[in-house]
């Protein structure tokens, strides 16, 4: 990121806006949570509800900020970024969240891998979805079996443990 | 020398075979994960903690230690022969450390770093050993509203203090305090914030949030930058030795930079990064030929490296005798030892002080190990740098998960029939969340600092409030904690007027981004 001089004009920063509305909201979360809660009344002054609200005022004050800053446009000036990639690391992410409980770490794990180094540019997936489960069961093994670790076994998995399905 | 006896049995303990074992395991692992570009030592240290799940407490800490000061090596290696540093403390060891490393002299500093680190690894752990004692004595004494001002200290120091921006720094640690806020309140067991969904009760991994912000998060934002030059690896040509010159012109400059590293990292004053840029500053005002800085000046190497490493051994002094984290670093190691149902502060002392000082031994002999290992081994790190990006974060990412579901594997959400992982779910948000934070300039560590300190300052504040019925005077009734206070104010308002002044881009560059 690289922070170039503050720009001077007129417009207001729109995602800095956003950010403040977002800061607003959680502190507004908050309140509205913590006014919930039922205290009783010896626990009012120093109860579990003190530091939430002062969580949340201080969001407030900061949402403010904020504002301030983005109608001054103080924030450093942004990359353009590419959302392609990240489309890919995430798509990886949310497959293997999908398919660990069924396929198993290794063919999970292998997609993610896989889908990381397409948004680094590199493919096709037909080569690296099976270069990515072969690592992922290297690490499996490594980790389930030598250190003890709970890791979601699949058919892949137990097939080349116990050599049954 | 009640010291020297606990130390003497710290380092009884530290070498029996097994502890070694787990301390050469930690140093390899650390050094071999920290050279990857890209990771920090506070990435290093999450990464790595599943490793130490199922080993013993005291063996688990031992690697740990090792992990640690590896992962702080390991940096300052790539920083050297690669022109894009894999640590922000070691940004400055990149100016003189790269440019010595295109003039063929790569292995020279690669060599003055080295003994560099391990000389003020050896000064900064002793100093630890003999200082810890004396503050907690101090800290015994210390009430809860002094704990209460001593945090409201580091948060401001964390946040505030350094970085480019108070207002985006101060955002980033009430995003952590308000994440700290989730669970159920251990005091009176009501739940707050929890939306009724049942793995929120336990409150927010601190593992799960700093693997997310420095794993996803960062790997999110270097796959989305158009602007990415592949960097280039420097190949080590010529010997690795340090000729006579060489060391006549570094050993001063360890020792300044020792001697500005230690108390920085031991004041919850910023991190390793503030250290070494203010050696590497005070470098070039000492050095009799400042004209070679910028072009590969070795006391720029020394000096920087061995504040880095010694403000790493300071960090542990708050940490380990006042439970208090100054860095994301010290954030994810308070929580390693909040695995075994240990609390730092000055009650480990008195509680487990085998333990803790077979941790601190165990430094000492980690350092030790790093100075033998690194540089015969300098052939295997280069060659960890030449891994290609695409493979080198779908491993990161792999590991990353793989942590995660190892602290808590449980499938417990459910999209119909799909079973879930309620812990990946919440990784993939958090790395957003981290992606969007460094897009818009935030800093990442006030995010881990806040969650993990925020729950420990809320119970201080309600003690003290307890004690005076709810009277908020209390909090600035007693003369240390008045002190804190008015450092803490020093420390946002300096700051602020050198902003105002126009002086605003040295503390960018001061940014604490990383550890």
């Amino acid at each position: 990121m690289s922070a170039g001089a503050p720009n001077h004009t007129r417009r207001p920063d729109g995602a800095a806006l956003v950010i403040a509305a977002i800061l607003a909201a959680i502190a507004i979360v908050i309140f509205w949570q913590t006014s919930q809660m039922r205290v009783p009344p010896v626990q009012q002054r120093v109860g579990p509800t003190v530091f939430p609200y002062i969580v949340a005022t201080g969001l407030a004050l900061l949402s403010v900020g904020t504002l301030i800053s983005a109608l001054r446009r103080g924030f450093p000036a942004r990359s353009k970024d590419d959302y392609g990639p990240i489309a890919w690391i995430i798509a990886g992410l949310v497959a293997q969240i999908l398919l660990l409980s069924s396929a198993g770490f290794s063919i999970a794990t292998g997609v993610l891998f896989a889908f990381t180094a397409k948004g680094f540019g590199r493919g096709p997936l037909w080569q690296t979805i099976p270069i990515g489960i072969v690592f992922a069961f290297i690490v499996w093994f490594l980790f389930a079996r030598g250190l003890q670790l709970s890791l979601p076994r699949g058919p892949f998995e137990r097939l080349l443990t116990t050599g049954a399905f | 020398m009640e010291t020297f006896d606990l130390l003497a049995q710290g380092l009884l303990a530290a070498m029996q075979v097994q502890n070694l074992v787990y301390a050469l395991i930690g140093v390899t692992l650390g050094t071999a994960v920290g050279v990857l570009p890209g990771i920090g030592p506070a990435l290093t240290v999450a990464l790595l903690l599943p490793v130490t799940y199922r080993l013993d407490p005291a063996g688990s800490l031992i690697m740990f230690a090792g992990i640690y000061y590896g992962g702080m090596y390991g940096g300052s290696t790539t920083s050297i022969l690669l022109n894009t540093p894999g640590e922000s403390a070691s940004i400055v060891t990149a100016l003189e450390g790269n440019k010595m490393a295109r003039k063929g002299r790569g292995g020279p500093a690669l060599a003055t770093a080295a003994i560099g680190s391990f000389v003020a690894g050896l000064i900064a752990t002793l100093g630890l050993a003999f200082i810890a004692p004396t503050v907690v004595k101090f800290a015994l004494s210390f009430g809860p509203a002094d704990y209460f001002a001593l945090m409201v200290l580091a948060f401001v120091t964390v946040s505030a203090a350094f970085g480019d921006s108070a207002l985006r720094g101060l955002t980033a640690l009430f995003i952590g305090l308000g994440l700290g806020l989730i669970g159920i309140d251990l005091q009176t067991g009501q739940t707050r914030l929890a939306f009724a969904i049942p793995d929120l009760l336990d409150g927010i991994e601190v593992t799960t949030l700093a693997v997310a912000m420095f794993a996803i998060g960062e790997t999110l934002k270097t796959a989305a930058d158009r602007e990415q030059v592949d960097a280039q690896v420097m190949a080590v040509k010529g010997s690795v030795w340090m000729t006579a010159d060489d060391w006549k012109r570094s050993w001063a400059s360890w020792l300044r930079g020792t001697f500005i590293g230690f108390p920085i990292g031991a004041m919850p004053a910023g991190g390793a990064d503030v250290a070494s840029f203010l050696s590497y500053s005070a470098e070039k005002s000492f050095a009799k030929n400042p004209e070679e800085f910028g072009h590969g000046a070795i006391e720029g190497v020394a000096g920087p490296e061995a504040a880095n490493n010694a403000s790493a051994a300071g960090t542990l002094v708050p940490l380990l005798t006042l439970g208090l984290p100054t860095t994301a670093t010290a954030a994810i190691m308070l929580a390693g030892f909040q695995q075994f149902g240990l609390q730092p502060g000055p009650l480990l002392f008195t509680n487990n002080a085998s333990l803790v000082w077979a941790l601190i031994a165990s430094l000492l002999v980690a350092n030790f190990m790093l100075l033998v290992l690194n540089l015969p081994l300098i052939g295997l790190w280069v060659k960890l740098l030449t891994i290609p990006k695409p493979w080198l974060y779908g491993g990161i990412l792999v590991f990353a998960t793989l942590g995660t579901l190892g602290a808590n594997g449980a499938m417990s959400m459910g999209i119909g029939p799909v079973r879930i992982s309620f812990e990946l779910v919440l990784l993939l948000a958090f790395g957003i969340l981290g992606y969007l934070l460094r897009r818009f300039g935030y800093p990442i560590a006030p995010v881990v600092v806040g969650l993990i300190l925020g729950p420990m300052a809320e119970q201080q504040l309600r003690r003290a409030l307890a004690i005076s019925q709810g009277d908020p005077g209390i909090l600035v009734h007693s003369p240390i904690s008045i002190v804190l206070y008015v450092v803490a104010i020093i420390a946002v308002g300096l700051p602020l007027i050198m902003r105002l002044r126009g002086r605003g881009a040295v503390l960018g560059q001061l940014a604490t981004d990383e550890d």
